[in-house]
């Protein structure tokens, strides 16, 4: 069995809340520096296993398997592959970004972290959890804390933001666990890597059917996405940056583990259909991200449009398409959470968040210009950025996978749709930083040390694995390899 | 010769009056003395079949209820005397805080 | 014998000053911006005499072709994309231009751009920019040459807008990126669409598998794909628009980056692929076609422009299209050789101006004049480069028009003459720039510089463009044609033919107009254009392709029309359904919650009503 180090990277965030919890009397700057160190210390252990990870055994590894409702055959059971592991890295990494870009927050201090810290152990067990049941509780208990961060520390029409992510994921939940229970009766078992129903039976496909929306509706796809721009405007930044980091990405990472994993034969039959709707997120975020004027749901939008390249990869079903969906939502997860960590910085510095109020901003900050320039180029795909590697994995992929028929078209299709990514990114950019300096913004500050601390290091992972993609695709394929 | 029947229908009139006085009454006072009503049905009813069926079970279960009537009368009086100091009224139509 | 770390170097070294730059220089060493000037001429000169080692080895190498492996760059499952370098005569030639052209703008930028509060800035995006030009030269296969094909329009993007203040800039820069991203869009489906067809990227392996594997039919799309990239960037029709704008980036940029290598990258990118080109006549007709109706099309607005740099804009599209109709007509030397050639008199062209400007302070023509007095060396390489472009023996500019002129006349006559007119155009409009600017006598100037204060430009300045304009004269001398496998001609031979004789007279002609118009005043313009007035306002306009593509298509159809359709559809019908719902659930428990009202009565009387029911319901249906 060994070293238990995934038992304790997902709890190392819990037990940090519960001491944050029972510290008495923390003052502000204790307790950020004890979230500080637990996020940090969870960072590097994750660091240790991806560098222990056995590359030339592939397969589940750090596996722990201990009895936990023997009744329903039901164990904690740990375990990661390449596709876990990338998701665990990225989770710790945003995780601890988040901790350093809520350095700012002053209001019920120590409540705050206490929840930020929860939300990180559910993202790290949904990741790494390979018993159903498991999975499925820390999947739903992710609610809590984002619930209550929403609603709480938000901004704007928070409540109804905070209940409408928390209807629309409740719904999703229900169709998981309707869908978990009905894989429960016809096999027996709760354990994913067991788990591989080849045929395509009504019921079979009422199964995956279930699963998929309930992961559909995270990640998000055209028609479920509404939640999504409420929730990322209304949540604090921090919050945002988890939330399109890593949450929505939960979603990718089921339909990979679970229904095509699961369920080949169905995936097979109707990927024609999933991935048309891939294209039509694909496009349709896009074109309706250029006519966003509020930054933080631009950037929420351009998250649909970006979701709509993964869920394209997954449902091409070819070992490349799947790996580049899965580089992509890395990529996806840091570019974006670092577009949030810059919009937090600019709202900071300004008070504004419209368009059409900010301008000539690169003068007084042209740090933040800067990286935000590079974030924004990453997402639309420059070479030599995570973004490219990834989405050109997915066309490669796509496109070449013949998985069923126009599969061609699908790609070429989504390909137009880096043309209008290039659009509204570079459109937002001119009117947010170019042009004339505007006389009311003559006194704002750049990013001081502090806050340069977690965008530097996003922008280093960005060129890191844009220039050299096989640091992860090299672990990830090993994952993919198993499942396809 | 009186038979159960009418010992039977005298309960079931009892406890009519009983019913119409506890849903129709706003006093809060009438409707303790209808539920008395009610229960007194019951207890006629009760002695009723152990006489008929030469059971002590019924005249037993009688007491009982002669004692809870006591306790639920002294209980609900004081909820009653309570409600009329916080609200001046013992009109139950005034009370209604189970509402939504 | 060449090592290949050499070859990795010639690009990595200024990628490498870019990254010293961004990082140290400017973080640390803020108050002294030269160090970032002469690292990033340190950096290109080692380029340069990498390159010059390079072709060398070259020439020596056995058919002309530096092989290298290819190294692993990403793996999955059975694939591998690979990275390498391969050096051949097409590659070593770019090399050479791209570093000359380059260190002479570097070496030119020290003074143009002295004093700029951008300074550290605007050398570590050149040095970045030339680093990914070369990289995009010496790539050996498509993934890597697309990575620095983006990369030099990112440059692009980041020097055009470089002045981001400046609301024209910034939209400038914006509507760079975008025009050439449509194009890349065709490129990237092309490469994407060889891979699946092949199973490779590698350039050299397309050569041969390519056209076994492919039919006629996918082998011409798969030519138009990488074409249509090759139009965004040589700003070709219909994706010309970007490039009249790329000049409000700083001149010196535009004349390394928006006249001598990167838009020139398409024309490149053609050659290199050519013999995928060459397996599909139809591709071949699509290039000529659009080469040589972009060479009078821009030509024609080059004419009536008064801003000194957008003239030379329309130039640069001209003669791009020129080096497109060459590979249509099939011949790729002649095509890089004109590169080459234009790369040097264009960028001298581009230096002069800025040269100009830096006296003036303007950019209008209308506002120069008499300069020939004030600035005699910046005149006299300004006139070397215009003979230069007009083609007149025995200059650079006449050896390569004339051997693509040769090739025209033998595939498509057509496009042979509209290329004759194109150069009678060409000598016009490049003599209309030199009388205006040094003819005549001083006309002010902006915010009116008096004409005491006109001076030459420091040496700084002038002696990059002397080389510039030694260049000019003699690159034309050199056997690049024959280097790349072409025929050469004969330096005194060639003018017993009579084909360049009608193109020399064609340009004489040109000249004399110009001469007779903005002069010796024989003809005044303004009569001319009074004349010709509908055509003149077409020319004006830009025949209206910026509106068209900008108003009406973009804002008008795209962003005002279908994206506020979806936009609504997104908010009304999305969400409003979501929200509907949500509503009708409030609206059905406010109705039910009435049946609560808190009367216990009312409770018990239900209550009582029920058991009764039940009651009932036992006898009715009791057996």
């Amino acid at each position: 069995m060994g070293f238990p180090y995934l038992s304790i990277i997902v709890f190392l965030p819990l037990a940090g809340a519960i001491l944050l919890a029972l510290w008495p009397r923390p003052s502000a700057r204790t307790v950020r520096l004890l979230s500080l160190s637990f996020a940090l210390v969870a960072f590097i252990l994750s660091i240790v296993v991806f560098f222990l990870f056995d590359r030339s055994a592939g397969g589940f590894q750090f596996v722990q398997m201990v009895d936990w409702i023997p009744s329903i055959n039901a164990h904690y059971f740990l375990g990661v592959d390449g596709l876990g592991l990338t998701m665990l890295l990225l989770t710790t990494l945003l995780g601890l970004v988040a901790v350093l870009v809520s350095w700012g927050i002053n209001m019920r201090v120590r409540e705050y972290f206490c929840w930020l810290l929860v939300l990180e152990t559910c993202l790290l067990g949904v990741f790494s959890s390979l018993d159903l049941i498991l999975f499925l509780l820390f999947w739903e208990f992710e609610l809590v804390p984002m619930y209550l961060l929403i609603s709480i520390w938000g901004t704007g029409r928070k409540d109804y933001s905070a209940m409408k992510y928390l209807i629309y994921t409740i719904l999703g939940g229900a169709m998981i666990l309707a869908g978990i229970l009905l894989v429960y009766f016809n096999t027996g078992t709760l354990d994913m890597t067991q788990i591989q129903l080849t045929g395509t039976t009504p019921i079979i496909t009422t199964m995956f059917f279930l699963l998929f929306l309930g992961f559909a509706i995270k990640l998000p796809m055209f028609p479920f996405h509404t939640w999504l721009p409420d929730a990322h405007t209304d949540a604090p930044t921090a919050v945002s940056v988890m939330l399109a980091g890593v949450l929505i990405k939960m979603g990718g990472y089921g339909m990979i583990r679970l229904c095509v994993s699961m369920f080949p034969g169905v995936a097979h039959d109707y990927a024609p259909i999933l991935a048309a709707f891939a294209v039509v997120s694909v496009l349709y975020g896009a074109a309706v991200t250029l006519r966003q004027t509020d930054l933080k749901r631009l950037i929420a939008y351009s998250s649909i449009s970006h979701m709509g390249y993964v869920l394209l990869g997954i449902f091409c079903l070819s070992e490349m398409s799947l790996t580049g969906a899965t580089l992509q939502m890395f990529s996806h997860g840091v570019i974006t959470g670092l577009l949030f960590a810059m919009v937090g910085l600019v709202y900071d510095k300004t008070h504004h968040r419209l368009i059409p109020e900010l301008g000539g901003l690169a003068r007084r900050m042209p740090v933040i210009a800067a990286v935000f320039s590079i974030a924004g180029l990453a997402a639309l795909g420059l070479p030599g950025t995570s973004g490219f590697a990834a989405e050109f994995l997915v066309f490669l992929g796509s496109f070449s996978s013949g998985a069923f028929r126009f599969v061609e078209l699908y790609t070429v299709l989504g390909i137009i749709g880096i043309v209008i990514t290039a659009g509204y990114i570079l459109w937002m950019l001119q009117r947010v930083f170019f042009g004339p300096p505007k006389a009311e913004y003559e006194e704002v500050e750049d990013a001081n040390r502090l806050e340069m601390v977690p965008i530097f290091t996003l922008v280093a992972v960005i060129l890191l694995i844009g220039v050299y993609p096989a640091i992860l695709t090299n672990v990830i394929g090993l994952g993919i390899a198993g499942i396809v | 010769m009186i038979g159960l029947e009418h010992f039977l229908i005298l309960s079931a009139i009892l406890f009519s009056i009983g019913i119409y006085g506890v849903l129709v009454k706003r006093n809060a006072i009438a409707i303790l003395m209808s539920i008395e009503i009610m229960l007194n049905a019951v207890n006629i009813a009760m002695v009723a079949f152990s006489r008929y069926l030469a059971l002590l079970t019924g005249q037993v279960f009688a007491i009982f209820i002669i004692t809870v009537a006591a306790a639920e009368a002294a209980v609900g009086l004081a909820i009653v005397v309570a409600i009329y100091r916080s609200r001046r009224t013992v009109d139950v139509g005034e009370v209604d805080l189970m509402k939504w | 014998m060449f090592p290949e770390a050499a070859g990795w170097a010639i690009f990595l070294v200024p990628v490498l000053s870019f990254a010293i730059i961004s990082l140290i220089t400017r973080p640390f060493f803020n108050s002294r911006p030269r160090i970032s000037a002469y690292i990033t001429i340190a950096s290109i000169s080692s380029s340069l005499i990498l390159s010059l080692w390079a072709l060398v080895s070259v020439i020596q190498a056995p058919g002309h072709a530096i092989l290298l492996e290819p190294h692993d760059w990403v793996t999955i499952g059975s694939t591998t994309i690979q990275v390498g370098i391969a050096i051949d005569s097409l590659t070593a030639v770019m090399l050479i231009v791209i570093t000359v052209v380059s260190l002479m703008v570097q070496i030119y930028s020290q003074g143009y751009m002295h004093g700029d509060g951008g300074y550290h800035r605007y050398f570590a995006f050149m040095s970045l920019f030339t680093g990914s030009m070369l990289g995009l030269v010496l790539a050996s296969n498509l993934v890597m040459l697309y990575v620095f094909w983006e990369l030099v329009g990112l440059c692009s993007y980041l020097l055009i807008g470089f002045w981001f203040h400046r609301p024209e800039a910034a939209r400038a820069a914006v509507k760079a990126f975008l025009v050439t991203r449509i194009g890349d869009f065709g490129f990237l489906a092309a490469i994407i669409f060889l891979y699946a067809k092949t199973g490779t990227f590698d350039i050299a392996e397309l050569y041969v598998v390519a056209p076994a594997l492919l039919s006629a039919t996918a082998l011409t799309w798969a030519a138009i794909g990488i074409f249509s990239g090759a139009v965004g960037k040589s700003a070709q029709f219909p994706l010309h628009t970007w490039l009249p704008d790329a000049m409000e980036g700083p001149t010196p940029v535009s004349a390394l980056i928006h006249a001598a290598t990167m838009v020139a990258a398409g024309v490149y990118l053609v050659a290199r692929t050519f013999p995928l080109f060459a397996q599909s006549p139809q591709a071949m007709t699509t290039v000529a076609i659009i080469g040589g109706f972009t060479a009078i099309f821009a030509a024609s607005m080059g004419l009536v422009m008064t801003d000194i740099k957008r003239v030379l804009a329309y130039s640069t599209i001209s003669q791009l299209g020129y080096m497109m109709l060459g590979l249509g007509a099939g011949s790729v030397a002649f095509a890089i050789f004109h590169l080459a050639n234009h790369a040097f008199f264009k960028s001298l062209l581009f230096l002069g101006a800025g040269s100009v400007n830096h006296a003036t302070g303007t950019f209008d023509m209308r506002e120069m004049g008499g300069l020939k007095k004030y600035m005699p060396w910046t005149y006299a390489a300004f006139l070397i480069a215009s003979l230069s472009i007009a083609g007149i023996w025995p200059l650079a500019g006449f050896w390569s028009k004339d051997g693509i002129l040769l090739h025209a006349w033998g595939s498509t006559p057509v496009l042979f003459y509209l290329a004759m007119i194109t150069v009678f155009m060409t000598a016009f409009y490049m003599f209309r720039v030199v009388f205006l600017t040094f003819g005549g006598s001083y006309r002010g100037g902006s915010e009116a510089r008096s004409a005491h204060a006109l001076h030459e430009s420091p040496k700084v300045m002038l002696i990059p463009m002397v080389i510039l304009a030694i260049l000019s004269i003699t690159s034309g001398w050199l056997p690049i044609s024959g280097f790349l496998g072409g025929e050469s001609m004969g330096f005194f031979e060639v003018l017993s033919h009579p084909m360049p004789w009608v193109s020399l007279i064609l340009a004489g002609l040109g000249i004399l107009l110009a001469y007779a118009m903005y002069s010796a005043k024989w003809l005044s313009p303004e009569a001319v254009g009074r004349r010709f007035q509908a055509l003149y306002r077409v020319l004006w306009n830009k025949y209206w392709f910026d509106e068209l593509y900008e108003r009406v298509f973009i804002f008008s159809v795209l962003v005002d029309g279908l994206f506020l359709v979806l936009q609504w559809f997104d908010t009304y019908i999305v969400d409003g359904l979501v929200n509907g719902v949500a509503g009708a659930t409030i609206a059905a428990g406010g109705i039910l919650r009435r049946l609560q009202t808190g009367q216990l009565q009312v409770y018990g009387l239900a209550i009582f009503i029920g058991v009764l029911a039940i009651a009932a319901c036992l006898f009715i249906f009791a057996p």
